[in-house]
């Protein structure tokens, strides 16, 4: 997967390491590297789409219309109606939003919280790293779906319980990989003396461990959102995301599933492509970030 | 090797008891108490207490903890009070059908991955690496139920080649008799599985061509065929063994959505129902299968990288 619209990266001339800063490292990939323009055009598109869209095309995505249901493409309705009536266009628009608003949250959140754990276990070690890794251990050992599902029976989601929810559940993987970075970082000469000259153990993790695992967390992040866009849409079409009437594209197709026999193509097709475009164009972004910041991981 | 297992076991045992607290202080989680969930909203005073009496509820935590422990040790995941049934008769009919068709999937994904991947590293930046990865990436992009919608719509609704529907019944005997139904569920598992290893079998086919045994082998005049058989696919397998380990809780979230878009009578779809019921003993009792499952997948799947690769036990 990473050598696929890599080779224009690769073939650039190599810079010597710590040359420039990452945000311009961050910028070249996006100029150099064809599969990173196109994830970043991608998903400024989509972002356009769903918050700028609703702007222009304006549709109720409140009150269902039972006098038009199901209507195929048309005139008035570009991508027809769903099964009570909501506009698909529309609601393809307002289900993005929440899509796209919780899937970063998370990314960023749960990176932000698993890149501190994973350092700080990784930057201690011996007694205090075993204990936080067998925390992250035990998490991990329970599919976040079966909890997620759990969690839903309990209480009715909204928005922030579900950025809350399903961080709580993804910092994992971050937590490991940092913590990878920071066993090996924390033997580095800098790092020793920054110890030697009397500074204190946060010092070294805020300023040194976190600053050279970046790459590892950038990359990591971009990961994160795509994943929580796939599971927030499983949640949605299992019935367990947020409740009706909020638009999200989960919930979409799993009205649309209902009329998969009667040839409804329009509640089956154009939710479900959005989805994986949005996904495909994040994980464009991450492998082609992993490459140019030659982070050695792998991906979870 | 039995130090490196030994602390292997050692850290399996305590995520398992760490699983346990988890799934222990999930039951109690259940909002109002666990008695009124359980026996309805009318229930008076009295019966609750006599209820929370005959459960062992009123007892300290800890004391609550203990039993549950107990319990668990020897498989009594307790007692599901909507069907009537102690969980583990539930599970017991709907696990060998599971390992049907979870098992049939992974078998099959990791079949047609490795040699896939294999040919995707000797050909390299070539048609067939670049349309493999494509397929993969977007395979693995898509959300798995919708895969499984989009097979049903081509392949049952349109071309009626196949049931829409996963093969119904209470045995495993029932299900394995309509294969024609099993297709759809089990590509569809199949694969979202393989999207998980292609990507992996490839850049571990390319790590293991670059080493120096594959060029030693190449020099002392071995066919291609042979140093293909005989030198990359062993080693390269290593990494695999260590994802399928890995990748039980994936593996088995996909799972949970082929069986409810399917309607497959397994755990996946049991676990489902229960939520949809708050059927609270079922949930928990597959919530600590399903993480049991995965810690035993990783100790698996660490011996068998063991077993294969000789320096890991030298850690």
């Amino acid at each position: 997967m990473t050598d696929g619209g890599a080779t224009v990266a690769d073939e650039a001339p190599r810079r010597p390491q710590g040359e420039s800063s990452l945000a311009l490292r961050m910028a070249r990939v996006f100029l150099e590297n064809r599969l990173a323009s196109i994830g970043g055009i991608l998903i400024v598109v989509i972002s356009l789409f769903c918050f700028a869209g609703p702007l222009f095309y304006h549709t109720n995505q409140v009150a269902g219309n039972l006098l038009n249901v199901n209507l195929p493409p048309g005139p008035g309705h570009p991508l027809g109606t769903d099964g009570v009536g909501y506009d698909v266009l529309g609601r393809l628009m307002a289900g993005g939003q929440s899509s796209l608003e919780i899937g970063v949250a998370v990314g960023v959140v749960s990176t932000m919280a698993g890149a501190a754990w994973g350092a700080i276990s990784g930057y201690l070690g011996g007694i205090p790293d075993a204990i936080m890794m067998r925390i992250v251990d035990t998490i991990l050992a329970i599919p976040a779906i079966f909890l997620f599902i759990y969690l839903a029976t309990i209480v009715r989601p909204n928005v922030w319980l579900l950025i809350a929810v399903l961080s709580a559940l993804s910092w994992l993987g971050p937590a490991r990989l940092v913590r990878g970075e920071a066993l090996s970082l924390r033997s580095r000469e800098y790092a020793q003396a920054v110890a030697v000259m009397g500074g204190s153990r946060i010092r070294v993790v805020v300023r040194h461990i976190i600053p050279n695992a970046i790459g590892t967390i950038v990359v990591n992040a971009t990961f994160q959102i795509a994943d929580a866009i796939l599971v927030l849409a499983t949640l949605s079409f299992l019935g367990f995301g947020l409740p009706p009437p909020a638009p999200t594209w989960g919930g979409m197709l799993a009205n649309g599933t209902q009329y998969l026999a009667d040839g409804y193509w329009w509640q089956i097709y154009p939710a479900g492509i959005l989805i994986v475009v949005t996904v495909v164009a994040f994980n464009f972004i991450g492998d082609a970030l992993r490459d140019a910041l030659d982070v050695r991981l792998q991906r979870r | 090797m039995i130090h490196y297992l030994a602390r292997r076991i050692g850290q399996a045992i305590i995520v398992t008891l760490g699983v346990s607290v988890i799934a222990f202080a999930m039951q109690h989680m259940v909002p109002g108490n666990l008695a009124r969930a359980i026996i309805g909203t009318h229930a008076t005073a009295s019966q609750i207490a006599a209820f929370r009496h005959s459960f062992g509820l009123d007892k300290p935590i800890w004391v609550q903890y203990w039993v549950f422990l107990r319990h668990l040790a020897v498989g009594n995941l307790g007692f599901s009070y909507r069907l009537n049934r102690s969980v583990d008769s539930i599970l017991a009919i709907d696990i060998p059908k599971d390992i049907l068709l979870v098992g049939l999937s992974l078998f099959l994904a990791v079949i047609i991955a490795v040699p896939v991947g294999i040919a995707q590293a000797t050909r390299r930046n070539q048609l067939l690496d670049y349309s493999a990865t494509a397929v993969s990436f977007t395979l693995y992009s898509m959300p798995s139920f919708w895969l499984g919608l989009i097979l049903v719509g081509w392949l049952a609704d349109s071309a009626h080649l196949f049931p829409p529907e996963a093969p119904q019944g209470a045995t495993i005997g029932a299900v394995l008799s309509q294969p024609r139904a099993l297709v759809l569920p089990v590509a569809t598992l199949t694969l979202v599985n393989f999207a998980l290893f292609s990507r992996y079998m490839r850049s571990s086919a390319i790590d293991a061509l670059a080493q120096d045994y594959i060029r030693t082998a190449r020099a002392k005049g071995l066919s291609e065929r042979a140093v293909l058989f005989g030198h990359l696919l062993r080693n390269s397998l290593a990494p695999i063994a260590t994802l399928v380990g890995l990748s039980i809780p994936s593996i088995l979230t996909a799972g949970l959505v082929t069986e409810y878009v399917f309607n497959y009578p397994g755990t996946g779809l049991a676990f489902f129902n229960a939520a949809t019921q708050d059927d609270y003993p079922v949930e928990l009792g597959i919530t600590v299968l399903v993480a049991l499952a995965t810690v035993v997948g990783n100790l698996l799947a660490d011996i068998a990288y063991a077993a294969l690769d000789p320096r890991v036990r030298y850690d």
